[in-house]
């Protein structure tokens, strides 16, 4: 450790610190020289890097994207690939290829040719779509011809921004920097109308697959199946009543007896239905045989009776025109297509169907019999996680179902005329619905509402705006999963921390509030699948000794040590070595034989091996240990790695590392660390971490020492740092966004983390590195306050930008006339007049001018006689009299802005786009909130001069002060240690790590303090500033690295005397942002009546509200206006009085709804 | 009076930290004020001075005054640094108050003696005179280099100007400031400051008015990059500490401060080296044999300078100051 530290050092200041690639260039690569030696227990880290260098940390968004673009597509057109028309039966047309963003004959020559409107950040200034062409090639016939046309543009798909159809795919940083982008931009999301949108993981529980579940109040056991298609989603259940199994159905009416369906299902034998489902065992059947009772009762006995007892019962939903079918008829249907639908049938071979209930039935009996069997709906391994492409692609399917039912309308009637003058070419009505794509696309996402009709689907908010408070909220956003679990539920089982999440999803985190548990981040090395193909892994099973479900004897399908081998849920066939059928599986996996992402494993309770190839499972890479319980991965892998000359994909070639998932990982027996492989105890390890804080996500990875926090604090800080205000991009001063905070002088952290490295969060950091001391002064600190050290903020500690963008439009109007822009307005001494001073002669604000309040940035001028219509009276040609009346942009804010970019562009529809940007440069001031990172935040109480605070023997005061009474509640031990680690860095003049469960030893930090004079405990002996005398106590004195929310007082100030009123109620109005009243609200008015200031409550709740004067008849009880009451017609009884307005109002809308509320005056005194 | 004017440094508490109500007098002796005696005790010792720092020992003096001076010399001596800055042209990456900023914070060697006060109250076009401010302009503009070495990608050499200092900033003396600051420019006294960087095309053309102020208004007119002192240690050895136990005794202090004599046995050779780490109370086996403290009136003070001007200048001028103060405190007419 020692020889390792001396080695290293920061980079002098030069010329080349600038450069992004520096580190590589240094002798020593992080924390490790080229040449030290290697040591597999401590260097098998560098796998990680490794595997963010080929997966990134957004890439389960790209791939699943790029699948979808490459692979899905093709497969959607090759189920929709035929439009056949009702008039005319020779037309057809055929879809054969499906391209997105190239063309035909571009694919294939050069492969890389990409077809993007603009480049993606022109796209974010001018409000557009970054977006490709779909092509398609089509065969169709006209006339009596067979026409095949290529590269027909079909709509436009939004491009995910670093998917392989983006322009940035595989580019390096220069070009990144011409296209004005970040190269540490992570990518995976999509701009529409200029706003970044990010498709956030969606969890779901898994689909086509079985899962128990018991209610062991009510004694019911259910085994429900979710089968999806690309057609339908159905649900099946097959659940218990009294002891006996039916099976449930939306489509069908009533449930329906196990045994009946088993029937109809084609099993007519009990003795075969009794073998399938319980075999030998004399406890199932026992259970089960109760269930033949029904069936005899009803006295069903073939699948004729069965098919007509289920076909009565089938709720059918028929589309007008088709044919009406018989009950015989409506039973095959629900059988075939509607129960369980997911397992096709085809020549009414139902007998793989009748299996899967059988095993669904066999499965309900188990837990009947022993109610450990159930299956956790919450355990991760259950899940799947939808990704963007999984919805672009259903969004595509249905939007393109639609298109071809358009296009199929649209020749039908032109087909239907009897006489056509020319040839009928299909191709010219296909462009007329071409829109239709494209906007359903860019509405779904940029609305987030995803409707489906297929599936009568209506999910809203799946897209979000990508948050672009700091780099780390961004990447924090790409890492996100969402769950459908309702938020208001008061369930805490999908809300717990699930064991099996480790190192699949952060532990730290989540949110906390009403999504706590709910949304969820990805840890740092997981992997979500994609869909594989199922049939070729069927096939591969069979050659490993599978034996095929269909030829297997009902007798001998439950015998003892018989396992059954599912693929995706499905039984397909038998083994009676699952041990070697897995073992030999694996190989070939390992090999890469097969994709690495599928997965096997023995389930010993069902006697199952479970083979799963679907997509949305979540894994994650380990090293294999062999049987001798030693590593693969040994140091001649890891010099070739760090060679560069293998990559994390040669790791998985050799065999060294394979992908689990989360029930395969169940399978296993991790090592965490190298030396638990020598422990005698455990012989049977079959892999072994590659670094253990992977168990956290990227945003728990900037924490330091966060095994040493109370769990929650941690928790705290994954929230806070994404309100951290820092770097944002390389590109930041380039962008112009609706609200951008940036921090002057950003730093990186003193104490680091693996994690920090691998995020690159070095490079776009979110604080300063503060030399705080842990002291109480001046009584301003109480409640977390912090004291700062004006000379500090003077010097730039917190010192921040805020940039906020102002868009003006400027509007052509159907009679020719428009918006323009208008010149500044001079006073006699030609000097602009004051709210025009910062304008330019074109009327726009000129860059680097400061706006005071109320000051005009644009000088917009609307056409008086923009509502006339063109054709007015007979001279309609006639320009109307260009007159225009001045509706300028002005500044409103407490403080002063300054101009810092105009942009002027033009929008879609042809409207000149105007964009100001303006900035704010702000000092730290009092109630700025800032905040360590470990969930210790505190607003500024006070700031100090520097001659008053305290300081140490080498003169240096402290930047904050902070309060010790932060600490023994919040038990954020990791901070203390952040300090001692800082402290030794700065002193030794390197950059301390704080990883999980890992990073420099405190020891070791101490002996660098007392090497270099200090006290090993890290506290100091400091002077009082005030008085100039040593303080009594030694203070706990270092750097701490502090991040500035954004949370400022400047944003949130708000007082008022008077001011606008709401015109319904004459009431003030509410909030800031409307220069509202504070609220006297029901809880101050109880406390005012409890007192008893009759006379303050008054003058609260009406006088300085909504006085209303009103002339009230004594008589009536009405009221009447100047002085006269109209229902009396007198004035006799009028009386002036005073009520609030809102209370008139009231009154009022009684009356108007026939109550007649009559007011009775009399004296009170 | 030897112990009592000793700070005791325990193991996790300092004690005895506040002096007497009489300074430099223990309680059995005359508590009277004299000057005189004040004058033959007081020392001052120097022990490094150089153009931008200087350390020295002021002994037999009480805390209140050497704090005095210290918290004068942070706050209260005079400097000039740049305060309000015209940018005419800025079309570099920095945004014009940051620029302005950094220029601010520049250390600039001039002397605070040649110019007045600028009076605030006056307005804007008026308060600038040739009396109280100085001007520095700044105009660089970044352009390519025609004679850069092939695939160099070094920007100095590519670009001209590629990187804005602290030395191109400009004095533009005004009016009789020609004649007054003939032999000594304004100039930064770090002239390797970066200020910006800038790629071809990029400009800045600004002028920065510099005035008189003081470091409690604003950091940059701070003179010292710091002034503190610290107290003098004492390290006293109670029982001798010989052999093995005299080399850990040695380590736990930094070089030099403890030697071990031709018996074995550790002296303490130089206390004023020690950092006071205390590293010697953590070990047990010395529990008793080792008292540590500092004299309470022996102050060594350590003056950095940010460059303005020499840190003696900067001491005698916080004297001056402390002196004026108590010149104003004695008339004032509430204390008579």
């Amino acid at each position: 450790m020692g020889n390792k530290r001396k080695a290293s050092h920061i980079a002098s200041d030069g010329v080349s610190t600038d450069e992004a690639f520096q580190p590589l260039l240094k002798e020593v690569y992080k924390g490790k020289k080229l040449t030290d030696k290697i040591n597999t227990a401590e260097d098998k880290w560098n796998l990680l890097p490794a595997f963010l260098k080929v997966k990134g940390l957004v890439k389960q968004h790209l791939d699943s994207f790029n699948y979808f673009v490459d692979t899905d597509l093709k497969k959607i057109i090759k189920a929709n690939e035929l439009v056949l028309s009702d008039v005319d039966p020779e037309f057809y047309l055929k879809y054969l290829d499906i391209r997105v963003g190239c063309k035909s004959s571009t694919s294939t020559a050069k492969g890389l040719s990409k077809e993007v409107n603009l480049v993606p950040h022109d796209c974010r200034l001018r409000d557009l779509t970054y977006s490709a062409p779909i092509y398609v090639d089509v065969e169709y016939t006209r006339g009596r011809k067979i026409i095949v046309h290529r590269d027909l543009e079909i709509g436009r798909m939004p491009i995910m921004l670093r998917s392989n159809k983006c322009l940035l795919d595989g580019i390096d940083d220069k070009k990144m920097a011409k296209y004005d982008e970040c190269p540490l931009d992570p990518g995976g999301y999509f701009i529409v109308n200029g706003t970044e949108k990010v498709i956030l993981v969606q969890e779901q529980l898994s689909k086509n697959r079985i899962i128990v579940e018991a209610d062991e109040k009510k004694g019911i056991v259910q085994a429900s199946v979710t089968s999806s298609t690309h057609e339908r989603k159905s649900k099946t259940y097959v659940i218990t009543k009294n002891d006996k199994i039916y099976l449930k159905h939306n489509s069908i009416s009533e449930d329906v007896p196990i045994v009946i369906i088993l029937k109809a299902a084609g099993i007519t034998s009990d003795l075969e239905i009794l073998q399938l489902v319980c075999g030998n065992d004399p406890n199932y059947q026992d259970l089960f045989a109760i269930n033949f009772e029904e069936a005899a009762k009803l006295e069903i006995f073939t699948q004729q009776q069965a098919l007509h007892y289920v076909g009565k019962r089938v709720k059918t939903i028929r589309r007008a025109g088709a044919p009406k079918l018989s009950q015989l008829q409506e039973g095959i249907e629900a059988i075939a297509t509607t129960i369980i639908a997911h397992i096709t049938v085809s020549d009414l071979q139902f007998r793989e169907k009748a299996l899967y209930i059988a095993m669904m039935t066999r499965r309900v009996l188990m837990t009947m019999e022993n109610p450990k069997m159930v299956d956790d709906r919450d355990y991760v391994g259950n899940k799947r996680l939808e990704l963007a492409g999984q919805l672009m692609s259903l969004l595509f399917e249905d939007l393109f179902k639609k298109f071809n039912s358009d296009f199929k309308a649209n020749i039908d009637k032109i087909l239907k005329k009897p006489s056509r003058a020319s040839e009928f070419d299909a191709l010219l009505s296909i462009n007329i619905h071409s829109n239709n794509i494209t906007m359903g696309m860019n509405r779904a996402i940029s609305t987030g509402n995803w409707s489906l009709k297929r599936f009568k689907m209506e999910r809203a908010g799946v897209t979000h705006v990508l948050s672009r408070l700091s780099y780390i909220s961004a990447l924090g956003m790409m890492t996100r999963i969402s769950s459908q679990f309702e938020k208001s539920r008061k369930v805490s089982g999908p809300r717990a921390l699930q064991p099996s999440q480790f190192g699949m999803l952060c532990t730290s985190d989540t949110p906390e509030g009403e999504a706590c548990g709910l949304v969820k981040n990805l840890a740092l090395m997981t992997h979500i699948t994609t869909d594989d193909e199922e049939e070729p892994i069927k096939r591969l099973c069979f050659i490993l000794g599978c034996e095929d479900i269909l030829e297997v004897d009902s007798a001998s399908l439950h015998a003892k040590g018989n396992y059954g081998i599912y693929l995706n849920g499905t039984l397909i066939g038998t083994t009676r070595f699952p041990a070697k059928f897995v073992g030999d599986f694996r190989n070939l996996r390992r090999t890469g034989k097969i994709s690495a992402f599928i997965s096997i494993y023995t389930n010993s309770h069902q006697s199952a091996v479970h083979i799963a190839t679907d997509g949305g499972r979540i894994c994650r890479p380990l090293i294999i240990v062999d049987k001798n319980n030693v590593s693969k991965v040994k140091a001649k892998h890891l010099l070739k790695l760090q060679r560069d000359e293998w990559a994390f994909d040669d790791f998985l070639k050799h065999g060294l590392v394979e992908y689990l998932d989360v029930n395969e990982e169940n399978d296993s027996l991790i090592a965490i660390y190298e030396r638990d492989l020598s422990d005698s105890t455990k012989s049977n390890i079959t892999h072994l971490e590659v670094e253990p804080f992977t168990v956290l996500g990227a945003v728990a990875g900037l924490i330091p020492y966060p095994h040493h926090n109370q769990s929650p604090r941690n928790t705290y800080q994954c929230a806070m740092g994404k309100q951290a205000i820092g770097a944002i991009g390389y590109n930041q001063f380039r962008r112009i966004d609706t609200l951008l905070y940036l921090m002057v002088y950003p730093q990186q952290p003193m104490v680091k983390t693996k994690t920090i490295e691998l995020i690159d969060y070095d490079k776009l950091p979110a604080g300063q590195n503060a030399t705080v001391a842990v002291m109480s002064y001046s009584g301003y600190d109480i409640e977390d306050a912090l004291v700062l050290n004006k000379a500090s903020v003077d010097r730039g500690f917190g010192r921040c930008q805020v940039l906020r963008k102002n868009t003006i439009t400027l509007k052509r109007y159907p009679n020719h006339t428009k918006d323009i822009l208008s010149g500044m307005r001079v006073d006699e001494n030609n000097e602009p007049i004051p709210p025009h001073s910062s304008l330019g002669p074109d009327g726009l604000g000129e860059v680097g001018m400061k706006l005071e309040n109320g000051q005009v940035y644009v000088n917009k001028c609307v056409p008086t006689n923009a509502g006339e219509t063109v054709l007015n009276g007979p001279g309609a040609n006639e320009q109307p009299a260009e007159s225009h009346r001045e509706t300028p942009a002005y500044y409103k804010g407490p403080e002063p802005s300054y101009v810092d970019q105009v942009m002027m562009s033009v929008s879609d529809n042809d409207q000149a786009l105007i964009k100001v940007l303006l900035r704010q440069t702000r000092r730290p001031e009092l109630g700025d909130k800032f905040s360590s990172r470990h969930g210790q935040k505190g607003v500024c109480g006070i700031i100090v001069q520097q001659e008053d605070l305290p300081f140490n023997d080498d003169g240096i005061s402290p930047d904050i002060i902070m309060n010790p009474h932060g600490f023994p509640s919040r038990m954020t031990v990791g901070k203390m240690i952040e300090l001692i680690s800082g402290k030794a860095g700065v002193l030794n003049g390197t950059l301390e790590y704080g990883t999980c469960f890992g990073g420099s030893d405190l020891q070791d930090m101490s002996e660098i303090l007392v090497q270099n004079g200090f006290n090993y405990s890290g506290k100091d002996m400091l002077y009082s500033g005030i008085t100039g005398e040593c303080l009594q106590a030694y203070i706990f004195f270092g750097p701490i690295y502090y991040q500035k929310l954004k949370h400022m007082v400047l944003d949130k100030m708000h007082a008022r005397a008077r001011g606008p009123r709401a015109v319904l109620t004459r009431q003030p109005t509410e909030g800031r942002s409307r220069d509202g009243g504070l609220r006297l609200g029901e809880m101050e008015r109880d406390c005012v009546i409890a007192y008893g200031a009759s006379q303050l409550l008054l003058e609260r709740l009406m006088l300085s509200s909504d006085a209303f004067e009103v002339d009230v008849c004594n008589k009536c009880g009405l009221m009447g206006h100047n002085n006269w009451c109209t229902s009396c017609n007198s004035s006799e009884h009028v009386i002036k009085m005073t009520i609030p307005y809102a209370a008139k109002l009231l009154f009022q809308e009684l009356i108007s709804m026939n109550i007649a509320p009559r007011l009775r005056l009399g004296d009170v005194f | 009076m030897a112990d009592n004017n000793i700070v005791g440094i325990e193991y996790n508490r300092v004690t005895n930290t506040t002096s007497t109500d009489f300074p430099g007098h223990s309680s059995n002796e005359d508590q009277s004020w004299d000057i005189e005696k004040i004058k033959n005790s007081l020392e001052v010792k120097i022990s490094k001075l150089d153009e931008r720092e200087s350390n020295f020992d002021l002994v037999h003096i009480d805390t209140s005054i050497a704090n005095a001076l210290r918290r004068i010399m942070i706050s209260e001596v005079p400097s000039v640094a740049a305060e309000t800055i015209y940018v005419f042209n800025n079309t570099s990456v920095i945004q014009d108050e940051v620029l302005a900023h950094r220029i601010g914070l520049i250390p600039l060697k001039a002397d605070p003696d040649l110019l007045t006060w600028v009076d605030t109250a006056q307005d804007e076009k008026s308060k600038y005179t040739d009396e109280n401010t100085i001007v520095l302009t700044l105009d660089v503009t970044c352009t390519h280099n025609p004679n850069a070495p092939k695939g160099s990608t070094n920007p100095k050499e590519l670009y001209r100007n590629s990187h804005v200092y602290a030395k191109d900033l400009k004095f533009e003396p005004q009016g009789k400031q020609v004649e007054l600051f003939k032999g000594n420019p304004v100039t930064a006294a770090d002239p390797n400051i970066l200020i910006a960087k800038l790629r071809p095309g990029q400009e800045i053309s600004l002028r920065a008015h510099c005035i008189l102020g003081v470091g409690s208004d604003h950091a940059k007119f701070s003179p010292v990059a710091t002034a503190s002192y610290r107290l003098m240690p004492v390290i006293d050895i109670k029982q001798p500490i010989s052999g093995e136990q005299a080399k850990r005794f040695q380590r736990c202090f930094p070089p030099g401060v403890v030697d071990i004599d031709s018996k074995g046995e550790a002296y303490v050779k130089d206390a004023r080296r020690d950092t006071v780490s205390r590293e010697v109370l953590r070990h047990e086996e010395f529990d008793g044999k080792v008292k540590l403290g500092r004299k309470r009136d022996h102050f060594i003070f350590n003056i950095e300078s940010t460059g303005g001007m020499p840190p003696e200048e900067i001491f005698i001028k916080s004297i001056r100051l402390l002196k004026s103060k108590a010149d104003y405190l004695r008339n004032c007419p509430i204390g008579q």
